[in-house]
C-alpha cells in the first residue's frame, strides 16, 4: 500500500495551516516528518485522519483519490493512528479497550465475544513482539505498555499506514527503545509509518526518510543516514541553532535550598515524596530527571507551599521554610515556574500585561493600597516584552493566542526578571519550539552564573544533562541517584529512571 | 492517560497560528455587541409570531391584516409606554434599578467563577435590614438614608457570605446553598413580618411599618409634582454599584484576585492568592450589590416591606447579566431594556389586548437567544464559531 498527499493546503481564516504540502509514504517505509510546534504536522495529519477537510489537493492510496469526511473513512482505508494523548478506559482490561467499538460478537450480535476478542489481541501482541496480557487492566499499566495498547487498537483495525504523533513524548528511554524496537517489527511486516516528532536525534535513528516541515510548508527531506542533527535543526528552524546549551564552569557557592527527610503524601496516606534530602547551592544548576510520576511535581508543589508537607523540613539560606505560602516563597525570593503552563502558570483569558503582573501584581512598584497600578504594571510589560523577546502585537494581547513558546516566555519573564535566591524550573521548555528552547536554557544558565540557585525539574532527560551540574533521579518518590553532571552518562541516569539501579544516594 | 500534558492536541489548530486568533478575537469583539443585539432581534420576530397567535379571533377569522396590526401595535406600544412620556421613563427606572443591582450581583460572583443564583435572598436580608433602619429612625435623612442603605449591602453581604464560608470550608455547591439560602430568607422575612417589632400595627397581613419619610430615597424628577413619578435616587446608587463593579475589576487587587480565581483557579493559587478567602468575600461583594438592590426597593420605590417585595428579580436578574455579559455596562444597558420591556409592556396591555405575558415570553426568548449563541449565530448564518466565552463555572465539589 501508498499513500500520497498530493498538494495539501489547509487555510484557517487569516492563515495558512499547509500549503501544497506533499508527502508519500509505502507500506515497509518508516517516515519521519519533524517540524516544530506550529509547523502544521497536526494540521496535516488531521487532514489525513479525516478531522479536517483540505481546502486543496488530494489524498491517494495506491493512486486512488480518497474522500475521507471523518475517522471513521479513514481507519476503513487502512490508516490508524497512534495519539499523543492515549485514549483508553482506564478500568478496562487489554481486550476490552482494543476491541471497543468493534467488538467481536456473538449469539445473533446480542453477546460481546471477549473469548475471540482476547485470542485475537493475544496474537497481535505476540505477532509483533509487544508481550500484552489481554487480561491486564490499563490502570496498572506502565505508560510504555499503555501505548503498545493503542498500537494493538490501531492493528486491530487493520491499519496498513500507522501514523505515530509524538510517541516518545510518555516514554522512559529504555521505553523508547523498546518502542523503536516495535517500529521496526511493524516495518519489517510491510505496514506504512508515520512518525511525526520533535525530537531529532530520534527521528535519525528510525526514519527511512524525514520529511521537514516549517511554517505549513515542507522544507525539504533528509537522508537520515547522512544528515546530522544540526542540519536537520536548521532546516526546522530557518537559521542555525545551536543545540549544545553553551555553559562556562562554575564554582557552586553556599547553600541556598536543603531538603532534610522530606516526605509527602496523598489524602490517604500514601507516600509520594519520600525522605528525600537534597541541597541546590549558589550558582548551581541541580536537574532533577525521572519519569513522569514519579514524586517530582508533588516534590516541587510542597516545596512551594502548594500542597502540604508531611515530614522533614526545608531550608531557604537557614531560615526553616517549611510551612511556607506561595505568597511567602515569592516574598522570600523564590521564582516558580509551573509544570502545566497552561493549568498553573498562565491565565489564557488575560492580556499579557495581566499575566506577568500574576505572581507580583500584590507589591508595590505594581500596587499600592487598595489598587493595581495597571500604567506601572504596563511599562513594566513593555520592558520585559523587548527584554525576554516575547513575540506579540502587543502588551494588550491576550496570552491565549500567543504560541506556546512565547507564552513560556511570559512566565519566564514574570519568574526571572527580580532579585531571586532560588528559581525552580519546571519543565521549562516542554512543547516549544527550538528558538524558545535554546533562549529559556540561556536564561536558566545566565541565572546560575549570577549566582542564582537553581532547580530544574524535566522528564525530558536530554534537557536535565545540558542543563545541569549535578543529576538528581528520582524513582518511585525516592531519590536513587545524585551524580556530578561530569562523571555520568545518559545510559547511567537512564537506568536510574528506571528504577534498573540504585545507588547509595 | 492524564499524565500527558504535553500541549499540541490536535483540535488545538488556533494554538498554532497567532493570527488566527487575533482574527477570531476581533470578531468575539463584534460579537460582544452582535449577538445581544442579534438575539434581541431575533426575540423579537418569534415574539411577533406568539403575539399573533394570541390574537386568536382574527385568526380564526383568518384575518392577517388584523393581526399584522395587533404585532405592529404591539411593538409600536411597548416602546412607547415605556419611554414615550416622564412616566413612562420613570416606570422604566423603577423596574431597572433592582435590576441593576441585582445583576451586578450575578455578575460579580460568575467573574469569580461562582454561580450565585441566590439573589433573591439576598435581596431579602438587604431589604429587611433597610426596612428596620427606616422604620426605627427619624431622619435626619442624610444620615439615616446612607445608613439604611448600609444595612441592606452589609445584610446582605452577610447572607451571600454564608455561602461563600459553606463553599470554602465545606465545598457545598453554591447552586445548592443559595437555593436553600432563597427559602431560608423568604421564610424567615415572612415571619419577621410578622413579629412585632416588624409589623405594621393594625394589619393582619405581613406588611412593615412604613419607613420614615426621611428616610426615603429622594424623588429622582425633584422638579416635579406629579406624584406617580416614582422614581428615586435608588436608580443613581444602581449606577454607583456599576461603577463600583468597573473599579473592582478593572482597577482594584482584590480584584484581579478575584477575575484570576474565576478565569483559572490553579494559577491563583500558584500566584499565592487565598482560594478560600476569595470565595467568600466574592459571595460577600455579590450578596452587598443584591442587598443594596433590596435596600433601594424598600426605601426607595415601596416604603415598607411585604413578602414578596424581591419578586422575580433576583433571577431576571441572571438573564440581565447574561445578556449583559457580566460587564457593568452591558447589565445597565440589559437591565434597561427589561425595564423598557415591563413598563411597556403595562402600558401596552392596556392600550392593547395583548396580555402582559407576551412580555415574559419577549424576556424568555431573548434570554433563550443569548444563551444558545449556536442557534443564534445559525439563523443569522454568521460563519464563525469565535472563541465566545460562554460563562463558566467549576463543577459540583470543585
Amino acid at each position: 500500500m501508498e499513500l500520497e498527499l498530493r498538494g495539501i493546503t489547509k487555510r484557517f481564516p487569516g492563515v495558512v495551516a499547509n500549503d501544497d504540502v506533499n508527502l508519500h509514504v509505502r507500506g515497509g517505509e518508516v517516515l519521519a516528518l519533524v517540524g516544530e510546534n506550529g509547523a502544521g504536522k497536526s494540521t496535516l495529519m488531521n487532514v489525513l485522519y479525516g478531522l479536517y477537510k483540505a481546502d486543496e489537493g488530494e489524498i491517494l492510496i495506491d493512486g486512488v483519490p480518497q474522500h475521507f469526511t471523518s475517522p471513521r473513512d479513514a481507519i476503513a482505508a487502512g490508516i490508524g493512528m497512534v495519539h499523543q494523548h492515549f485514549m483508553l478506559v482506564p478500568v478496562f482490561t487489554v481486550a476490552e479497550n482494543v476491541v471497543m467499538g468493534v467488538e467481536p460478537t456473538s449469539l445473533g450480535g446480542i453477546k460481546l465475544d471477549l473469548a475471540t476478542a482476547r485470542e485475537q489481541v493475544r496474537t497481535i501482541s505476540e505477532q509483533y513482539g509487544m508481550h500484552l496480557d489481554p487480561d491486564a487492566l490499563i490502570e496498572d499499566m506502565p505508560v510504555g505498555l499503555q501505548q503498545r495498547v493503542e498500537i494493538i487498537k490501531v492493528l486491530f483495525r487493520h491499519a496498513k499506514i500507522v501514523v505515530f504523533d509524538e510517541p516518545t513524548a510518555v516514554l522512559t528511554p529504555q521505553e523508547i527503545d523498546d518502542f523503536f524496537v516495535i517500529v521496526e517489527s511493524l516495518k519489517a511486516d510491510g505496514k506504512g509509518i508515520v512518525f511525526i516528532t520533535h525530537k531529532l536525534r530520534e527521528a535519525i535513528k528510525v526514519a527511512d526518510r524525514i520529511e521537514v516541515l516549517r511554517r505549513g510548508k515542507t522544507v525539504g527531506d533528509a537522508d537520515p543516514k547522512t544528515v546530522k542533527d544540526t542540519e536537520l535543526a536548521e532546516m526546522m528552524v530557518g537559521r542555525p541553532v545551536d543545540l549544545v546549551v553553551d555553559k562556562a564552569q562554575h564554582e557552586p557557592g553556599d547553600v541556598v535550598l536543603e531538603l532534610r527527610d522530606f516526605t509527602v503524601s496523598d489524602p490517604s496516606g500514601r507516600v509520594l515524596v519520600d525522605h528525600v534530602g537534597l541541597q541546590v547551592r549558589a550558582g548551581e544548576i541541580v536537574g532533577i530527571a525521572g519519569v513522569q510520576g514519579n514524586g517530582q511535581t508533588e516534590l516541587v508543589d510542597a516545596l512551594v507551599g502548594l500542597r502540604r508537607v508531611a515530614g522533614g523540613t526545608v531550608h531557604l539560606v537557614g531560615q526553616d521554610i517549611t510551612v511556607a505560602t506561595p505568597r511567602d516563597m515569592h516574598r522570600h525570593g523564590v521564582a516558580h515556574i509551573p509544570e502545566d503552563r497552561q493549568r498553573e502558570g498562565i491565565v489564557k483569558d488575560f492580556d499579557i500585561t495581566e499575566n506577568l503582573a500574576l505572581t507580583g501584581y500584590y507589591a508595590p512598584p505594581l500596587s499600592s493600597g487598595l489598587t493595581i497600578d495597571w500604567k506601572a504594571a504596563r511599562t513594566t510589560a513593555e520592558h520585559l516584552v523587548e527584554q525576554f523577546d516575547i513575540r506579540t502585537p502587543s502588551v494588550d494581547t491576550g496570552v491565549g493566542t500567543l504560541s506556546g513558546g512565547n507564552q513560556q516566555k511570559v512566565i519566564v519573564a514574570r519568574e526571572l526578571s527580580r532579585d531571586l535566591k532560588l528559581a525552580i524550573a519546571c519543565q521549562p521548555t516542554r512543547g516549544i519550539d527550538v528558538g524558545s528552547i535554546e533562549y529559556i536554557h540561556e536564561r536558566i544558565v545566565a541565572l546560575r552564573d549570577a549566582g542564582v540557585a537553581v532547580l530544574v525539574v524535566s522528564t525530558e532527560l536530554d534537557e536535565v544533562m545540558a542543563l545541569a551540574d549535578r543529576v538528581v533521579v528520582m524513582y518511585r518518590g525516592k531519590v536513587v541517584a545524585d551524580l556530578p553532571r561530569a562523571s555520568t552518562s545518559h545510559n547511567e541516569v537512564g537506568l536510574y529512571m528506571a528504577g534498573a539501579k540504585e545507588s547509595a544516594a | 492517560m492524564t499524565a500527558a500534558t504535553v500541549d499540541g492536541s490536535p483540535a488545538a489548530a488556533p494554538e498554532e497560528k497567532p493570527k488566527l486568533v487575533v482574527f477570531f478575537d476581533r470578531i468575539d469583539a463584534y460579537n460582544n455587541l452582535l449577538l445581544p443585539f442579534l438575539a434581541i432581534v431575533s426575540a423579537l420576530i418569534v415574539g411577533a409570531f406568539i403575539i399573533g397567535l394570541t390574537d386568536i379571533d382574527r385568526l380564526k377569522e383568518g384575518d392577517i391584516g388584523g393581526i399584522l396590526t395587533t404585532i405592529k401595535d404591539a411593538y409600536i406600544a411597548l416602546p412607547t409606554g415605556a419611554l414615550g412620556s416622564l412616566g413612562g421613563i420613570s416606570e422604566t427606572i423603577v423596574s431597572a434599578t433592582p435590576l441593576i443591582l441585582a445583576g451586578l450581583c450575578f455578575a460579580v460572583a460568575a467573574r469569580s467563577g461562582l454561580f450565585n443564583i441566590g439573589a433573591t435572598g439576598q435581596m431579602f436580608a438587604g431589604g429587611m435590614a433597610s426596612v428596620w433602619v427606616g422604620f426605627t429612625m427619624d431622619g435626619p435623612g442624610i444620615v439615616q438614608v446612607p445608613l439604611a442603605l448600609l444595612a441592606g449591602i452589609i445584610a446582605g453581604g452577610l447572607w451571600g457570605g454564608i455561602v461563600g464560608i459553606l463553599k470554602a470550608r465545606t465545598g457545598a455547591h453554591e447552586v445548592i446553598t443559595t437555593i436553600m439560602t432563597n427559602y431560608i430568607a423568604g421564610l424567615l422575612t415572612l415571619w419577621l413580618l410578622k413579629t412585632e417589632a416588624f409589623q405594621q400595627p393594625g394589619k393582619d397581613n405581613p406588611v412593615s411599618k412604613t419607613v420614615s419619610d426621611k428616610g426615603r430615597l429622594p424623588e429622582l424628577f425633584f422638579w416635579s409634582d406629579d406624584p406617580s413619578l416614582r422614581a428615586h435616587w435608588g436608580f443613581l446608587v444602581a449606577l454607583g454599584g456599576a461603577v463600583f463593579m468597573w473599579w473592582l475589576f478593572e482597577r482594584s487587587k482584590v480584584g484581579f484576585e478575584l477575575r484570576t480565581f474565576g478565569s483559572n483557579a490553579d494559577a491563583a493559587r500558584y500566584a499565592g492568592m487565598k482560594p478560600a478567602t476569595l470565595t467568600t468575600l466574592a459571595m460577600f461583594i455579590a450578596g452587598g450589590l443584591a442587598g443594596l438592590g433590596g435596600a433601594t426597593q424598600i426605601i426607595g420605590t415601596q416604603g415598607y416591606a411585604t413578602e414578596s417585595f424581591a419578586g422575580s428579580i433576583g433571577f431576571d436578574a441572571i438573564a440581565v447579566a447574561l445578556l449583559g455579559r457580566n460587564k457593568p455596562v452591558g447589565i445597565v444597558f440589559a437591565a434597561f431594556l427589561f425595564g423598557i420591556l415591563e413598563a411597556g409592556g403595562r402600558k401596552m396591555q392596556l392600550e392593547t389586548d395583548i396580555p402582559l405575558d407576551v412580555v415574559l415570553v419577549l424576556r424568555a426568548l431573548i434570554v433563550l437567544f443569548i444563551a444558545a449563541p449556536a442557534l443564534t449565530r445559525l439563523i443569522w448564518r454568521l460563519k464563525s464559531e469565535g472563541s465566545t466565552s460562554v460563562l463558566q463555572f467549576r463543577g459540583w465539589g470543585a
